[in-house]
């Protein structure tokens, strides 16, 4: 039993750190040393005492920003993530249990959705719609949400075709309930380093959204618009740019590396976990 | 439908006025599409001509040194270059090798005038910064589909022979193992058409990415159309092509897998 508690450094390293910045997406405001949105000094000064890690392009302070911008971005990621889940998920059981014909009509129309890249695709819609927080989460939502029904399908043929899912059925039970009780506890551990893994994969198209500025639009404090208002600093050798893409880059190898436990004790065979 | 891809087979000249007409600068746009459609290209050709080779030559010494300091140091690194977005490396790029040791230019705006070695030299950085991704995904890649195979009973049996650890590696498991790697190359290929968009932005390089991302926020709707048309060819032509690679090299493929 002490065995399965037994949480590799690299997890550890990463849940610590996820810690800190889901603590500051919480605490922003509260944290902050100065007002992320108003000037506070000189344009592009480097790292001092004053401003840790020195003032973007129009002199507010990097520090306060890439801390009120935590929320804004994580939150983003995290409110388009669980929203795909939810789509992606009950279509991909839906699809499992509801016979042969539902099954082929959603996964064709996914089909169609997976020949065409992410980004390009929402690039496209938001052309089209215009940029604004709510389309923004909506569009990434759906089309990742092709993305999850492919491994919620995956996972829920598999279950919906065990016995106790034909007992439920002739019980009488309704396909919602089925859905609910029976195929949905039992596809969540595959899911939930899915989850992570998405997670990751909606950060990055947020990020590279906003950096290509199609994303949160300023001035609200975003990491990926951040890296884009201060992109001209670095032929200066100013590190402006260089602060937001790093917490970018540190959220998602955390998240990351919790991605990779996961994964490793899900593999694992069943019969192990019992075994130690 | 069919007009737009007339359009795309012929490039430029004949059919030119099929792609339609930019709203911004009332030109046709194939005309504008041409030239970045080379460019991109470019780029893209060399990001593969680096990365492909690395890729599989680091997979495989990771796969053979399998659980040493040298495997693990690659594992991290290629998790890091997997989870950095594209911006963070390029600016970190930028920040050494132009900035502080001044190797490199900063920015790849491209001319025509420009000779051969000049173009060469503004193009390290950018294909560096896009093969640092698609490397890293195509490595760990290579790595599992050969460690996969050296699971199997008759790697067992040649190591039983005696048979050299390296010798088996190349000899009795890359052959196998080469099927999934094709395959992961050709979807690796796939995945720079994303990261593409956001380098030529990074770098000022006049690309097809940048071209669509300057129309995007202009709202310039057939440009973007265009662009988004000639990004899903490439796209769904390299998963086609992986698909059709994995059964040409694994034979087993060739009959469809009738109910489990």
């Amino acid at each position: 039993m002490m065995a399965r508690l037994r949480i590799p450094p690299t997890a550890i390293f990463g849940i610590l750190v996820l810690a800190l910045f889901i603590g500051m997406a919480l605490f922003g405001p509260w944290i902050v040393p100065y007002d992320p949105d108003t000037t506070v000094g000189r344009t592009w000064t480097g790292p001092s005492a004053e401003f840790w890690l020195g003032t973007d392009n129009i002199g507010r302070d990097i520090l306060s920003r890439v801390i009120s911008g935590a929320r804004t971005t994580i939150g983003l990621a995290l409110v388009t993530t669980i929203l795909s889940f939810a789509i992606g998920v009950s279509l991909g059981i839906f699809a499992a249990v509801a016979g042969p014909r539902v099954d082929a009509v959603l996964s064709r129309v996914v089909d169609m959705f997976l020949s065409i890249p992410v980004l390009i695709m929402a690039l496209i819609v938001l052309t089209a719609l215009g940029s604004s927080i709510p389309t923004l989460i909506l569009t990434i939502a759906l089309l990742d949400s092709t993305r999850v029904y492919l491994v919620a399908r995956a996972v829920a043929v598999d279950v919906a075709s065990r016995d106790f899912v034909d007992v439920a059925r002739l019980r009488g039970e309704s396909l919602p309930w089925i859905m609910a009780h029976e195929i949905l506890p039992n596809a969540l551990p595959p899911l939930i380093s899915e989850f992570g893994l998405r997670f990751c994969f909606n950060f990055l198209y947020v990020a590279s959204l906003s950096f290509l500025g199609l994303g949160v639009q300023p001035p609200q404090a975003d990491w990926g618009g951040m890296v884009r208002e201060n992109g001209q600093a670095i032929t200066f050798g100013i590190l402006a740019p260089i602060w937001p893409a790093m917490a970018i880059a540190i959220v998602t190898v955390a998240v990351n590396l919790i991605v990779d436990w996961l994964l490793s004790r899900n593999t694992r065979p069943s019969g192990a976990s019992a075994e130690l | 439908m069919t007009r737009w891809c007339c359009a795309t087979a012929s490039g430029s000249g004949r059919c030119c006025t099929y792609l339609g007409q930019s709203l911004t600068t009332q030109t046709p746009i194939v005309e504008a599409i041409g030239p970045r459609l080379v460019s991109t290209l470019r780029l893209a050709g060399l990001t593969a001509l680096v990365s492909v080779p690395l890729a599989i030559g680091l997979g495989i010494l990771s796969a053979s040194r399998e659980g040493t300091v040298l495997d693990r140091s690659l594992a991290i690194g290629a998790l890091a270059a997997i989870s950095f977005p594209e911006f963070f490396t390029a600016y970190l790029l930028i920040l050494v090798f132009s900035v502080k040791l001044g190797w490199f230019p900063n920015l790849s705006t491209i001319f025509p005038e420009m000779g051969f070695w000049e173009a060469l030299n503004a193009m390290v950085l950018p294909v560096v910064a896009l093969a640092c991704l698609v490397t890293a995904h195509m490595m760990r890649m290579t790595r599992t589909s050969i460690l996969a195979v050296m699971s199997q009973p008759y790697i067992e049996m040649a190591f039983l022979k005696g048979v050299p650890r390296s010798a088996v590696i190349t000899r009795h498991a890359l052959p196998n193992a080469a099927a999934p790697i094709i395959a992961v190359v050709a979807m690796n290929l796939a995945y720079l058409v994303v990261g593409i968009v956001v380098i030529e932005v990074v770098f000022v390089y006049p690309g097809l990415g940048q071209y669509m991302v300057d129309a995007v926020a202009k709202r310039d709707i057939p440009v973007v159309q265009a662009c988004g048309l000639i990004f899903g060819i490439a796209f769904i032509g390299l998963n086609l092509l992986s698909d059709i690679l994995a059964v040409l090299v694994n034979p087993r493929l060739r009959r469809p897998n009738r109910g489990r």
